[in-house]
């Protein structure tokens, strides 16, 4: 019974939410909330919102940070694939993909923030010796005008990301044949990758790229971390203004949030334009037959730019472990004086409650959406169904920007007499945990060989039967991978559990990030590190795990 | 003694197109052979016996058990059993644990039933073994007991013994069969083998 109705149920819980929460956020923004007395359209909000100051910055730093991310990231990644030859630094970079990417936006953004400020690491490392600085520069290197640094702050998470979606991809391709084939015409290997795999690899990861762009337009916790302040990004000038104490104001943040919507949208709309573009210039690439030119710049980028950004990454993590034992620290000592646990002693009692949580929101989330993924891809094999048709539906909370809909969806869950709070949040974070989970397994959920199956049913063993006592052990180390991902997902989620808790349910990320206006940076130290460490933890189980239960099952090792 | 598998009128067609047409009543103890070269169908044939066929096919007909009409029971109540070309041990259990899979739940003494079953394939005290430790002859040893272990009426073989090389081949060709005759169970074979074919001694019809 569940597993017949898997699929409406989930493509239900994805898109009612959206879609109630877009509606609830269109009405208000012409005026129309009849709760704070707006009972008729009107373009009001609309005027309110064009004369805020400072608005048409706010919209070119969203637009902008949602390009140039995802041009960065996707170069990046791009490069680094046409480059990788299997060598030992390759493998290494693969298997740290799921590490960096299961580190949430805001202990990244913190770490990022501790290394490259005035008073950073890398300035305490650098001077006096390079540049002479005997106190910290007066430079606005975080929260600049342009939104450099959230940029950089979001490629650092988004290529873990963009890499991870792209090696799912690659197996069905056959890259090692096709590049093969071009060496044996001549190309050299890398030219090889980009003219014969890339162009097949696009179009597969396509929705994941549109992901990255409305992500990266739209955040909020990175954003209110690293982003420009005075004005801020869109989203987080939108926040602020829901969060008015004068209640009228929401009329006009309505307003800014549909014109997020339309902001995201634009950016999205103008990717498109370019990449057919550069599919275009690509093509002509191609048929010029080029073989050699570029080779060596092109490796050399593939390898250092990841090398670069996976270093950063984890310098960033280093440094806020630095920071959490640091002591008494003068400006150019790259070190401080002495490492003390006081930071943590004091932050211990404070951080029990929001881990308890974080870990339950986190575990109900992630097991609700596995329940609804694992019965909807079981149905999808028992009708023998081929995917793939709803399957832009499973994006649509990715793409829709959060901002956009999680007010309007507060409203409507009051309408219907649902106050926010902890349940409230659960759901909401079912949204973004469901399409995350649903993208690990599907793959190796389908590639196992249906033959098990058929097998175990001839024996006379029924299909629940099967599915519990074949299905599921065969698929183990997939399923425990997927819930970590979940995990990771939840437990970095910032606005859901923010709006949808009315503030009242706090996490280790609601905390950390908002410890981020005062400045404290041993304290941020602490909760950023926890944050960044408890998603470790399930990834270390989904590797664990199975190599503890299978360990005298030499054909469960590697198995899909 | 068990009952005959009959095959009525059966035709599968594939958009429009017959790929298989068998009438056929095989007795037990009996190895009725299907030959045909890949893609000619056999396989679905089997699919269609076992419950599996996938919904772009289009089947007529019905599959009999002496006076029980099973085309339309789902695989797991048929009561046919299968016997692919790979072993297919489930890595995740035991030897035993494969044996036992397969073992109707009211067996009395299901440990005994295991270990009687070992000795019987020349595998004793292999109960606790990894299958994945296993030699190729003595997977397919294996696979071909938990397949008797499940009591089953009647048997497909769906090229069981394409993977095996020569001399283990031409071993478990004679052990299958003659442990299907002592059953006496109604066996179907889709192979493209000839040798196969004349192992089984029984009758047989070419896709």
């Amino acid at each position: 019974m569940l597993v017949r109705l898997a699929p409406a149920i989930t493509m239900a819980l994805l898109v009612g939410p959206v879609m109630a929460g877009l509606a609830m956020m269109l009405l208000p923004a012409f005026g129309y909330l009849p709760v704070l007395g707006g009972e008729t359209l009107s373009l009001a909000p609309w005027r309110e919102l064009f004369a805020q100051p400072g608005l048409g910055r706010s919209v070119w730093v969203s637009f902008s940070t949602g390009l140039v991310t995802t041009t960065v990231s996707l170069s990046i990644v791009v490069l680094f694939l046409a480059a990788a030859s299997g060598s030992r630094l390759d493998r290494a970079i693969r298997r740290l993909v799921s590490p960096l990417l299961s580190i949430p936006h805001a202990a990244t953004a913190f770490g990022l923030a501790f290394l490259i400020a005035p008073s950073g690491l890398i300035s305490r490392f650098i001077s006096p010796a390079l540049t002479g600085w005997e106190r910290p520069p007066d430079l606005l290197i975080v929260n600049d005008a342009w939104g450099l640094t959230l940029m950089a702050g979001l490629v650092l998470k988004e290529i873990p990301f963009l890499l991870l979606m792209s090696l799912a991809a690659l197996p069905q391709l056959n890259p090692a044949q096709r590049v093969m084939m071009a060496r044996s015409l001549g190309y050299r290997p890398t030219i090889a990758w980009f003219k014969a795999v890339l162009p097949a690899l696009y179009p597969l990861i396509r929705l994941p790229v549109y992901a990255v762009i409305a992500y990266a337009s739209s955040v909020v916790d990175m954003a209110m971390i690293l982003g420009p302040t005075l004005p801020s990004t869109l989203s987080v000038s939108v926040l602020q203004w829901f969060h008015d104490p004068d209640l009228t104001r929401r009329f006009m943040a309505s307003a800014g949030a549909v014109l997020q919507l339309g902001v995201t949208i634009a950016a999205l709309a103008t990717w498109w334009g370019l990449e057919t573009l550069a599919r275009r210039s690509m093509q002509h690439w191609i048929e010029r037959g080029n073989r050699r030119g570029g080779e060596l710049p092109l490796r050399i980028a593939g390898r250092g730019l990841i090398l670069l950004t996976t270093l950063t990454a984890f310098a960033a993590i280093g440094g806020l472990a630095l920071f959490s034992f640091a002591g008494f620290w003068r400006f150019p000592e790259a070190l401080p004086q002495d490492f003390v646990v006081v930071h943590w002693l004091r932050a211990l009692p404070s951080l029990q409650s929001p881990l308890f949580t974080t870990a339950a929101i986190a575990c109900a989330s992630t097991l609700l959406a596995l329940v609804l993924v694992l019965a909807t891809l079981e149905n999808e094999y028992r009708r023998q169904i081929p995917p793939s048709r709803a399957l832009w539906l499973l994006y649509l909370p990715l793409i829709v920007p959060q901002v956009a809909f999680l007010f309007g969806l507060v409203v409507a869950a009051e309408s219907l007499g649902i106050r926010p709070q902890l349940g409230l949040v659960v759901a909401g974070h079912l949204l973004f945990v469901l399409p995350y989970l649903y993208l690990s397994l599907a793959e190796a959920y389908r590639r196992l060989d249906p033959r098990w199956f058929q097998l175990s049913r001839t024996l006379g063993v029924s299909r629940l039967r099967t599915f519990f006592q074949v299905r599921l052990p065969l698929l183990l180390a997939p399923i425990l991978t997927a819930v970590a991902v979940g995990l990771a997902i939840s437990i970095g989620q910032y606005l859901p559990t923010q709006l949808l808790g009315g503030g009242r349910v706090t996490t280790i990320t609601t905390e950390a990030v908002s410890l981020a206006s005062g400045g404290n940076r041993r304290l941020i130290g602490v909760w950023a590190l926890v944050q960044a460490v408890l998603p470790l933890i399930g990834f270390m189980l989904a590797i664990g795990l199975p190599r503890l239960l299978w360990a005298n099952r030499s054909g469960m090792r590697g198995a899909p | 003694m068990n009952d005959s598998l009959i095959l009525k009128q059966v035709r599968i067609q594939l958009e429009n197109r017959c790929l298989v047409a068998v009438d056929q009543i095989i007795s037990p103890g009996e190895v009725f052979t299907v030959m045909g070269p890949s893609g000619s169908g056999k396989s679905t044939l089997l699919a269609y016996v076992a419950g599996f066929l996938s919904p772009t096919f289009q089947a007529e007909g019905e599959v009999w058990l002496g006076n029980r009409n099973i085309t339309h029971l789902p695989a797991e109540s048929r009561g046919v059993g299968l016997l692919f070309q790979d072993p297919l041990l489930f890595p995740h259990l035991s030897v035993a644990g494969n044996l036992g899979f397969g073992l109707p739940q009211r067996t009395p003494n299901k440990a005994e039933c295991i270990e009687q079953a070992l000795e019987q394939i020349n595998l004793s005290g292999f109960g606790n073994r990894d299958p994945a430790t296993l030699s190729g002859g003595q997977k397919s040893r294996v696979a071909l007991m938990r397949l008797l272990l499940s009591k089953p009426c009647a048997v497909l073989l769906d090229e069981p013994f394409s993977k095996l090389d020569t001399t283990l081949r031409r071993e478990m060709r004679d052990l299958v069969f003659s442990q299907l005759r002592e059953a006496s169970l109604p066996s179907l074979l889709v192979t493209h083998d000839q040798e196969d074919a004349q192992a089984a001694g029984g009758s047989l019809i070419e896709l």
